[in-house]
């Protein structure tokens, strides 16, 4: 094997938790509103907006030296200033969530409309307010240095492990917080009982619309980090309808996973190679059509659903509206 | 007013008409239009509101676009051109709606309509031009069938979502149609697509169709504003479809489908045959947008479609509440709206606003009771709707 290859190799596994990151935290968004019975197909249009907004607060702060708080100057840092712009972007992200369950909840509105009217609005919004001519001092810095030199034996490993940002790393410790609240959290437990069941978690005394309510401003968080990592780590520039299916392919990914954080993890890193090879492949020697190779991860999905939907057995409850009694 | 999908109130079952006097059946027309009309309003509203954000003058922006895409004959011609499509894919996703099926998919199966009206348009010769226009549309049309077939069958035999296969489907009709006429490798290491016209340089496009593939101009307002016939192929569609689901036993199964698929089961319906023949008619209707598209409008296929389409569809056909020729109408409002977003980005407003304005019009028309609200319109008990809309098999 030449040294192009081996290389290569290497690149494609780095690409791949690259590619990997923003369908996993959409993933685990899709899980925290399914598991509580919600649909959620305006995944895309939150990470979007969040994209979006992130981005925009990143080039608003960009070239300010201080910032006026509550009447008081504080100098304003890289730091300060990319943390500020991941807030706006999880702010919006959870805002989005709280709209899409208040159309489903409060106006029993089907679940995919009320998605499709999330990414309407992402798309138009978006767009409408996008300025090309917006400008930053740059994105979230890596957070470890690759520590192995150019010729050494693990340099190549640790173009892998390292030099990646901080919410790569954030998003292995969520799948981790989130398998861990879903199954051994009083508040995780509940969250499937009402995804499971509403009326006997109702029954029992659980308020189910304002745990669907948390549920959906959490998933519109993660959601939003998605958005964010897009614009702030990731590519560091926000354009138009840059999420591409993104967040679709999140929710077939959970479907992969059944429904559960590590699962889910899995199929996004399954999908992760398969965008990654799109720009690595040529470096193998193989000249396949861009256009077919980056069609793959769409084809792949539908392979993915119409294989595994069947076993996957969805949170019983989830896509109904649900009535509290005595009202 | 019509059925929702999926719902199971004896309200949308169909039943006898008992005689109405002529103030009744207006007052019903009235009452039908009132939620929509205050939707378009209250929208429009909304993204006066936009516009005074972004520090633009609402009144002049609105008059840029009334001006370019009604008052001016070129305007107009425009108007209706990008109504056609709307009118199809509107179509095609209220036909799929009421069996209970969710179309998102009308873009992908657009453009595969698209490429094989293309195909046939410069490949086959020597067809006089009648069976020239006939063939490009049964082609067109059997390929979106079968785009949006395969997601029928997917969903019949292996449950496999709709919404999300289609959405997927999307994504890969255009890639494959972007690798047809592709240019292929500056080095020549990947040769250019099948489709490809080497003659058009840097645009990457098919070959142009034959003189015998050219859609009839109706309608001709020099220098090169032409209305082809296909907006009318697109009406007389829409009413073959009424009839279709409304007076034909396949209608009748279909809208039983879309009601209840367990009672049609226990009924005697195949279910799972009648979701693929739903998901194809729909997908042939959608196919057929895009044949208009290549033999009306460009002459050929180029890669330069949003996919965007396929959601402006769901709107139109919501805010039609999905009645094929309700569907004509808000298909002519979206048209409208499109058209006159370019002439209204002059005072300096970006399209993209439109795209907002439908999210704020859908959203109305999914939930009546903001604008019921908001105009203290008192309405029918139940007309919220009671869908579901899971994962699971059918």
């Amino acid at each position: 094997m030449g040294t192009i290859e081996f290389v290569a190799i290497f690149a494609t596994l780095s690409a791949t938790i690259r590619q990997a990151i923003p369908i996993t935290l959409g993933a685990m968004s899709g899980i925290s509103s399914e598991r509580s019975g919600i649909v959620n197909i305006g995944i895309e249009g939150m990470m979007l907006i969040s994209a979006f907004t992130g981005y925009m607060m990143n080039a608003y702060l960009s070239g300010m030296d201080s910032l006026a708080l509550l009447g008081a100057e504080i100098a304003l840092d890289s730091t300060l200033r990319l943390a500020l712009s991941v807030a706006v972007g999880l702010l919006t992200g959870g805002m989005m969530g709280l709209l899409h369950a208040l159309l489903c909840i409060q106006f029993k509105v089907d679940h995919i409309i009320s998605g499709v009217v999330i990414n309407l609005l992402a798309t138009g919004i978006s767009g409408y307010f996008y300025d090309p001519q917006a400008e930053t001092e740059g994105k979230i810095p890596e957070l470890v240095q690759n520590p192995w030199p150019d010729g050494h034996f693990l340099n190549r490993v640790g173009v892998v492990l390292f030099d990646k940002d901080v919410i790569t790393y954030i998003t292995f410790i969520l799948v981790a917080l989130m398998t861990f609240w879903l199954f051994s959290t009083v508040w995780g437990l509940r969250t499937r009982s009402i995804g499971e069941n509403p009326r006997a978690a109702d029954t029992l005394g659980i308020n189910v619309y304002r745990l669907q309510y948390t549920n959906l401003f959490l998933s519109g968080t993660l959601a939003g980090l998605a958005g964010v990592y897009l614009t702030l780590a990731d590519v560091g520039v926000f354009e138009r309808n840059m999420v591409a299916g993104k967040g679709f392919i999140a929710l077939a990914v959970m479907i992969f996973g059944k429904w559960h954080p590590v699962g889910a993890l899995g199929g996004a890193l399954l999908f992760g190679f398969l965008s990654a090879l799109q720009s690595q492949l040529q470096f193998f020697g193989i000249n396949v059509p861009h256009q077919l190779v980056s069609l793959l991860p769409y084809a792949v999905t539908v392979v993915v659903l119409a294989g595994f939907v069947g076993q996957a057995r969805p949170p019983a409850h989830v896509g109904q509206a649900y009535e509290v009694e005595g009202q | 007013m019509a059925t929702e999908p999926k719902t199971a109130t004896t309200s949308s079952l169909p039943q006898p008409v008992p005689f109405r006097t002529l103030f009744q059946r207006l007052q019903a027309i009235f009452q039908t239009l009132l939620i929509p009309v205050l939707s378009i309003i209250t929208a429009l509203l909304l993204g006066a509101g936009l516009i005074l954000l972004a520090g633009r003058d609402p009144v002049a922006a609105y008059e840029a676009l009334i001006e370019g895409a009604l008052l001016e004959p070129r305007g107009l011609v425009q108007s209706l051109l990008k109504t056609t499509p709307l009118i199809l894919a509107g179509l095609a996703v209220g036909f799929a709606f009421k069996g209970g099926l969710f179309n998102i998919g009308a873009q992908g199966q657009l453009i595969m309509g698209s490429v094989a009206a293309a195909w046939v348009g410069y490949y086959v010769t020597g067809l006089p031009t009648w069976a020239h226009i006939t063939l490009g549309f049964a082609a067109g049309a059997l390929a979106g069938a079968i785009w949006a077939g395969i997601p029928g069958a997917l969903k019949a035999y292996s449950g496999a979502h709709e919404v999300i296969t289609t959405i997927m489907f999307n994504f890969i009709a255009s890639r494959i149609a972007e690798w047809l006429i592709s240019g292929g490798s500056a080095d020549g290491e990947i040769p250019p697509g099948p489709m490809n016209d080497p003659t058009a340089g840097a645009i990457q496009r098919s070959p142009e169709v034959l003189e015998t593939a050219r859609l009839p101009v109706a309608f001709d307002y020099p220098p090169a504003h032409d209305l082809n016939i296909g907006i009318f192929i697109a009406i007389i569609v829409s009413i073959l479809i009424l009839i279709i689901l409304n007076r034909t036993t396949f209608g009748f199964e279909l809208r039983m489908v879309g009601m209840n698929p367990n009672a049609a089961r226990y009924a005697g319906i195949n279910v799972k045959r009648q979701t693929i023949v739903t998901m194809a008619v729909a997908g042939s209707l959608a196919g057929m947008a895009g044949v208009i598209q290549t033999l009306g409008v460009n002459g050929y296929y180029e890669a330069n479609q949003s996919l965007a389409l396929g959601f402006d569809a769901i709107t139109v056909s919501l805010l039609a509440a999905n009645h094929p020729i309700g569907i004509i109408f808000s298909a002519f409002a979206f048209g409208t709206l499109e058209q006159g977003a370019t002439r209204m980005q002059r005072t300096g407003v970006a399209v993209e606003l439109t795209v907002a304005i439908q999210a704020f019009i859908l959203m109305f028309i999914a939930a009546p009771q903001i604008i019921r609200f908001l105009y203290r319109v008192r309405g029918a008990a139940g007309t919220g709707q009671t869908l579901s809309s899971g994962w699971g098999e059918r």
